[in-house]
């Protein structure tokens, strides 16, 4: 018998368990498309999912016929915000799904790990002593300082907690737990050691921080997230073979040709640039980036030519979705997003762990 | 051909390997032999790339290892591990096909995957294909792993004729038909022109697959030449500290090791050059 009939037949094996890439992508393309429509639709105001649509095509000459109003609230209040839910969600899950890879652990999320805490103290030193020390925050410059520190900040602490992890050349995962715990803490302290020096107004923008909001995007830091995240979401797809490399072992990379050292300053680069951008402009979102990949993986394999951007797509689907909840659920008011994704992420982070203690027995 | 020059490894103070020389042909199956902790993985681990010697150099076809890429050492020389593992839920077709990569950009071809096809029936392995690695027994690891390392030099690249595979035990955990098929395949490769290094603990399998064995002691090359001059009673004693009959294998014609007991020197070794692990 012919071997490549012989393998053939293991890939029609494996693809009636698993969805086609294609197909798989499409359809969560159609559910981002879908939140996305939702999330303009909901609010303080309701619009019909139809005008909806219309509004958004009508700069392309099609649709038509939405009020001034209607038009307004869709491209001025609920657009931007959509866009960077779509940018942050999305890098959250690509960065979650690539530090899963890179680490060769499905627990690992990026908040655990320092990056998230890292960030937020970027973000904090900023907001807190960035007047004090007469940075120049001013109307142009701000969009752009923040991120940048809470970046600078996150790829120092991914970097020190690797260090403190690393034996003998290789990240242990266990180690890296605890050092992300410890790295986690210092960061932690020091925000809180800013807090507490912060006026009322410092106060107030600190707590946002600590909750997670899309509140208050507009299109310039919806522009200036989606500049940060341009890069991480171009590159670390071209990553993903490498990534499926490294899950055989790190030696088994190096013997496949893989320079691992580089890729891994790469991919925490490129994570941390994400994170850093995430949590400058909408706070500590936890669990997106440890749920969504695993998600994908469930139901497309661990392939991460389609987990990575699979990754993006759902996060972005989720995190849309999960604003225009946080938007409605209380309404008039509105809940804190970082409140949502933790209330619906830690459960499933204790099924997995769950599941995998079942594994080990 | 792959080559070994003078080659030292120190590591925290401890003699790994003290200026060993040797070379595999093109064509070769070069047997390393060698009690426990006496440099067999640390050699391999120079020769693939992993381990800069402290002193020495290593090549491969003739070009010093530093001056090839990562990339283009994996296209010509792979490596099969004692135990490899995959945390993700992987299928063991999706494993072998991963030792493509070097020769992909990316997306594998219907080319690569008729050569995974062939790499898993070269190890028995084919019934394996749609299972998830991680739930293979250890044995069935094995042969899938060392599919994926044949998958990776399965054809020479044109402007590097000569392959190299390094295989560290390859036959650790596999039933003895398993152990003969998994040789059998690296002889098969090295008549196509294919230089093999086999760290082998059982000396008959060595004596009856292997051109030349290497014996490793301490960290020093203590003999290196065909099974039969190699494989002698005296050296068993010796660097085995085994006490042994040599026969002739009565159908091959390659010698036949039996060994009757240990035969421990008394006194305690010095730690100097024992390998950590």
């Amino acid at each position: 018998m012919n071997g490549g009939v012989l393998l053939s037949q293991a890939d029609a094996a494996l693809r009636s368990r698993r969805l086609p890439r294609g197909t798989f992508l499409a359809l969560l393309g159609a559910a981002l498309a879908l939140a996305v429509v939702l999330g303009a639709a909901v609010g303080s105001m309701w619009l019909p999912p139809a005008r909806v649509v219309r509004a958004l095509v009508e700069p392309l000459g099609l649709g038509g016929g939405v009020t001034a109003a209607e038009h307004a609230v869709i491209w001025s209040i609920r657009l931007p915000r959509l866009l960077l839910g779509v940018a942050v969600g999305g890098g959250l899950g690509l960065a979650g799904a690539a530090m899963q890879g890179l680490f060769r652990n499905p627990l690992v999320d990026p908040g655990l790990l320092g990056v998230s805490s890292g960030a937020a103290l970027g973000a904090a030193l900023v907001i807190v002593l960035g007047a004090r020390l007469s940075l120049a925050v001013g109307p142009t410059a701000g969009p752009w300082v923040l991120p940048l520190a809470a970046f600078a900040m996150a790829f120092v602490s991914v970097m020190a907690v690797r260090a403190l992890a690393t034996v003998d050349g290789a990240a242990r995962i266990g180690g890296l737990l605890l050092s992300g715990i410890a790295v986690n803490g210092l960061a932690s302290a020091l925000t809180g050691l800013l807090t507490s020096t912060a006026n009322d107004a410092q106060l107030r923008t600190l707590v946002f921080w600590t909750l997670g909001s899309l509140d208050g995007a507009t299109w310039r830091t919806a522009g200036v997230a989606v500049a940060f995240l341009a890069a991480p979401v171009l590159l670390l797809p071209r990553l993903a073979r490498t990534l499926d490399v490294i899950l055989l072992g790190e030696a088994e990379a190096g013997d496949l040709g893989i320079d691992v050292e580089t890729v891994k300053r790469r991919i925490l680069l490129l994570v941390s640039l994400t994170v850093g951008a995430s949590v400058a402009f909408t706070g500590v979102l936890l669990f997106v980036g440890l749920a969504v990949p695993h998600l994908v993986r469930l139901a497309a394999g661990p392939d991460h030519r389609v987990v990575l951007p699979g990754a993006f797509l759902l996060g972005a689907a989720l995190l849309v979705g999960a604003d225009a909840a946080a938007r409605t659920v209380v309404a008039p008011a509105e809940l804190p997003l970082g409140l949502v994704t933790a209330s619906l992420g830690a459960p499933f982070f204790v099924f997995l762990l769950v599941r995998e203690k079942r594994s080990w027995s | 051909m792959i080559e070994a020059r003078n080659v030292t490894v120190r590591v925290a103070g401890a003699t790994l390997l003290h200026e060993v020389s040797l070379a595999a042909r093109a064509g070769e199956v070069l047997a390393l032999v060698g009690p426990n902790g006496s440099g067999k993985s640390t050699l391999l681990r120079v020769l693939a790339g992993e381990l800069s010697p402290s002193a020495g150099s290593v090549s491969l076809c003739g070009k010093p290892l530093g001056l090839l890429s990562r990339r283009d050492q994996a296209r010509t020389r792979a490596f099969a591990r004692q135990e490899s593992d995959v945390a993700f839920s992987f299928s063991a077709a999706d494993v072998v096909l991963l030792g493509r990569t070097p020769h992909t950009a990316g997306l594998e071809t219907a080319r690569d995957r008729a050569i995974a096809a062939l790499a898993l029936r070269a190890t028995r392995s084919v019934h394996l294909a749609p299972r998830l690695f991680p739930s293979l027994s250890g044995g069935e690891k094995q042969r899938v792993s060392l599919s994926r390392s044949l998958c990776q030099i399965w054809e020479a690249e044109p402007d590097a004729p000569v392959r190299a595979l390094l295989l560290d035990e390859p036959t650790a955990s596999l039933d003895p038909a398993h152990q003969h098929a998994a040789i059998g395949e690296a002889r098969r490769l090295a008549r196509q022109g294919c230089a093999v290094v086999a760290v082998l603990h059982d000396l008959n399998l060595a004596a009856q697959y292997a051109d030349r064995i290497a014996v490793l002691r301490r960290g020093a090359l203590r003999a290196l030449g065909p099974p039969r001059e190699v494989l002698t009673v005296e050296l068993l004693a010796s660097v085995f500290s085994l006490e042994a009959v040599v026969a002739l294998h009565p159908t091959l014609d390659v010698p036949l090791v039996v060994p009757l007991s240990a035969s421990f020197d008394p006194r305690p070794e010095s730690p100097l050059h024992d390998d950590p692990a």
